[in-house]
């Protein structure tokens, strides 16, 4: 368990600035996501907490220690790669034994370790192993024992996950999960997968142009986005967007787009350009025209199944929105329905700095 | 006559018109067209020489023997010597194997620093050494004999190691550079983290895994080396003359009458190391090629 602290970290390739005066402060044993698209920089700033990678200015803290000149190795860190990155002429247990070899620890005490990471991970049948002989599932299996016999304090795992199919990426994700529960290290894990980071998560690091867009717990990134960014990377079936402007109208606001009008809660300036943002699951969908009070008419267009839901693309006074409803709800391409938006769930942002009003 | 009716079902006919016919018959008569000098050579190094002065050069040998081969192994004369194509052969031997584990081992370090270690000016180096690949040898004859001799290193064996080393670390260097810059990043990162330093990396990580590549760069740095002739005359000094060199004093020293059948021997004799490795390890050769194709 190791606190570790960003502070003030620029890192340029060449002139190409990846990073920008960039903070970030994990509290000891927690699981924090670094989520971005690719090219955010999320990646470069894993390797550079790992010292794989100089900063060309600021500071990297880890237990305590002020860590930004020294080596990977001495840093008490431990990493899972994308590409497992298994040593291919070494069997299993040679591959998690290297690290212990090279630090000259005695046999028995590397024994016992490979030993006990093997039984957490499940990997006794496969130690005489080569990496050639295992299966994805199994290979990424191995490189995150390679990474817990270190015993290291912090954990950091570059897109673990990103190679293996479907399924094994949720059983190897619970397994990450029932790992930092039971080691309690700090962990630091990128991806780009956003279910990745709202189920491991105990903060999410939202990054996007060299900067973080926002630092917090799943459920306030999903229910309080800081900003547009956030509000469309996070949350799927991705959040509606309608732009539009504020006006003020029977002592309240309201979101106008052409036809489209929608009382809100939010203060601003009249004539602010805004944009309205409305997650498909929040929108309620009434029986049929005229029947819902206070309903807006729409019609549907398009119905996708997804399993336990069905989403549902209409338009309501000309503009498109995506709705979420149960796949039990039969609707039909061009039936007409009415639309509820209610206010508590209505994210308003401005259109030309993009954070949240 | 109605063309019977097929319906595309299973793996496609193969076609075996005339187009086919024509590439067969020019393949076989370019093969045919290649062979025949190899043909030559064989059959009149098996001749006596009465066999040979009849002319019939396609004919094969009546009475085949092995005495022009055991002469050019051991007692045609290289100028003033008389000890055959032996001398030579050890020479070349002595030449060629410290000159291509040095000059592999030195590829394989240079190429890893340079594609892994990612070195302030590494770029620029790997440029420069790049360059040295393209300038004509010939150029740097006169001040490379001038230096070498400065150090002692000329006209013996140390001196003609060292230049075939340096001669050929530009293709070496260039050959693994590629190779490790196609293995996964992630391997080299993962050493690092499990604390292995520059020599561990290489050793433990990436030397274990250079085995396609040094079968290619084994073949193509023996057969150059083994087939180089004017490195050899210059910087080899009389006592460590290579093979081919040695090949070209027996074919160019006559006494009385040409001697063919022994020349032939003596040419096929001096073929046939490139050629065994050729043969023994081509099927490695591909793949070592192929290998620095496909990431692991």
């Amino acid at each position: 368990m190791a606190h570790v602290s960003v502070r003030k970290v620029d890192i340029a390739f060449g002139t190409v600035s990846v990073l920008d005066q960039l903070d970030l402060d994990v509290q000891p044993g927690e699981f924090v996501v670094l989520l971005g698209p690719s090219g955010c920089g999320k990646s470069t700033l894993l390797n550079a907490i790992a010292g794989l990678l100089d900063v060309n200015r600021g500071q990297i803290w880890i237990g305590g220690r002020n860590v930004t000149w020294a080596e990977p190795k001495d840093r008490g860190i431990a990493m899972v790669f994308q590409t497992y990155a298994l040593y291919p002429q070494m069997t299993v247990r040679e591959n998690m034994a290297f690290g212990l070899k090279i630090a000259g620890l005695p046999r028995l005490e590397i024994e016992n370790r490979v030993r006990e990471a093997a039984a957490i991970l499940q990997l006794k049948p496969l130690m005489t192993r080569k990496p050639a002989e295992l299966s994805g599932g199994q290979r990424q299996r191995v490189a995150i024992g390679r990474a817990l016999v270190r015993e290291a304090s912090v954990f950091l795992f570059d897109e673990p996950l990103s190679n293996l199919d479907a399924q094994l990426r949720n059983e190897l994700r619970v397994e990450i999960k029932r790992l930092h529960q039971r080691l309690g290290a700090t962990m630091i894990y990128v991806t780009h997968d956003q279910i990745e980071a709202l189920t491991l998560a105990d903060r999410i690091a939202v990054m996007k142009d060299r900067r973080i867009q926002q630092f917090s717990t799943p459920e306030k990134l999903y229910q309080q986005p800081a900003n547009r960014f956030v509000a469309g990377f996070v949350g799927s079936p991705a959040m509606n967007f309608q732009a539009g402007v504020m006006e003020r109208a029977d002592g309240g606001m309201r979101f106008r787009s052409g036809a489209f009008e929608l009382p809100v809660d939010v203060m601003a300036h009249t004539g602010t350009e805004v944009e309205l943002g409305m997650r498909p699951e929040h929108i309620l969908v009434g029986e049929s025209e005229g029947q819902d009070e206070g309903g807006m008419p729409a019609t549907v267009e398009m119905v996708e199944p997804m399993g336990a839901e069905t989403l549902v693309w209409t338009s309501v006074a000309g503009l498109p929105f995506s709705v979420r409803v149960d796949q039990r709800r039969r609707l039909s391409v061009g039936q007409k329905v009415s639309l509820r938006f209610p206010s508590q769930e209505i994210h308003l942002f401005d259109r030309e700095t993009g954070a949240r009003l | 006559m109605t063309a019977r009716q097929m319906v595309p079902d299973g793996p496609r006919p193969t076609a075996f018109g005339p187009a086919r016919l024509g590439i067969y018959g020019f393949l076989v008569v370019s093969a045919v067209f290649f062979l025949m000098p190899l043909y030559v050579m064989i059959v009149t190094s098996l001749k006596p020489m009465e066999e040979i002065r009849h002319g019939a050069l396609f004919a094969w040998p009546a009475n085949p023997t092995l005495a022009p081969w055991i002469e050019a192994w051991s007692s045609a004369c290289t100028g003033l010597k008389c000890e055959g194509l032996k001398v030579g052969f050890a020479n070349s031997v002595f030449i060629t194997v410290p000159s291509a584990v040095l000059a592999i081992t030195i590829g394989m370090v240079n190429g890893y620093a340079l594609s892994l270690w990612r070195l302030r000016w590494s770029s620029l180096l790997f440029g420069a050494l790049l360059m040295g690949a393209f300038i004509p040898y010939q150029v740097l004859f006169f001040p490379l004999v001038r230096m070498l001799a400065a150090i002692g290193f000329f006209g013996n064996l140390a001196g003609i190691v060292t230049v075939q080393v340096i001669f050929s670390l530009p293709v070496m260097t260039l050959l693994f550079r590629n190779y490790y810059a196609s293995l996964p990043y992630d391997l080299f990162k993962a050493a690092r983290v499990d604390g292995a330093g520059f020599w561990r990396t290489w050793r433990s990580v990436m030397l274990p895994l250079s085995g396609p590549m040094i079968v290619v760069a084994l073949i193509l740095k023996v057969t150059n080396t083994w087939n180089d002739y004017v490195l050899g005359l210059v910087f080899a000094g009389h006592r460590y003359l290579p093979m081919t060199v040695e090949l070209n004093n027996i074919v160019n020293t006559t006494h009385g009458e040409r001697e063919y059948n022994m020349e032939m021997a003596a040419t096929l004799l001096t073929a046939l190391v490139p050629l065994a490795i050729y043969f023994v390890s081509g099927r490695w050769f591909v793949r070592g090629i192929a290998a620095g194709a496909v990431k692991g």
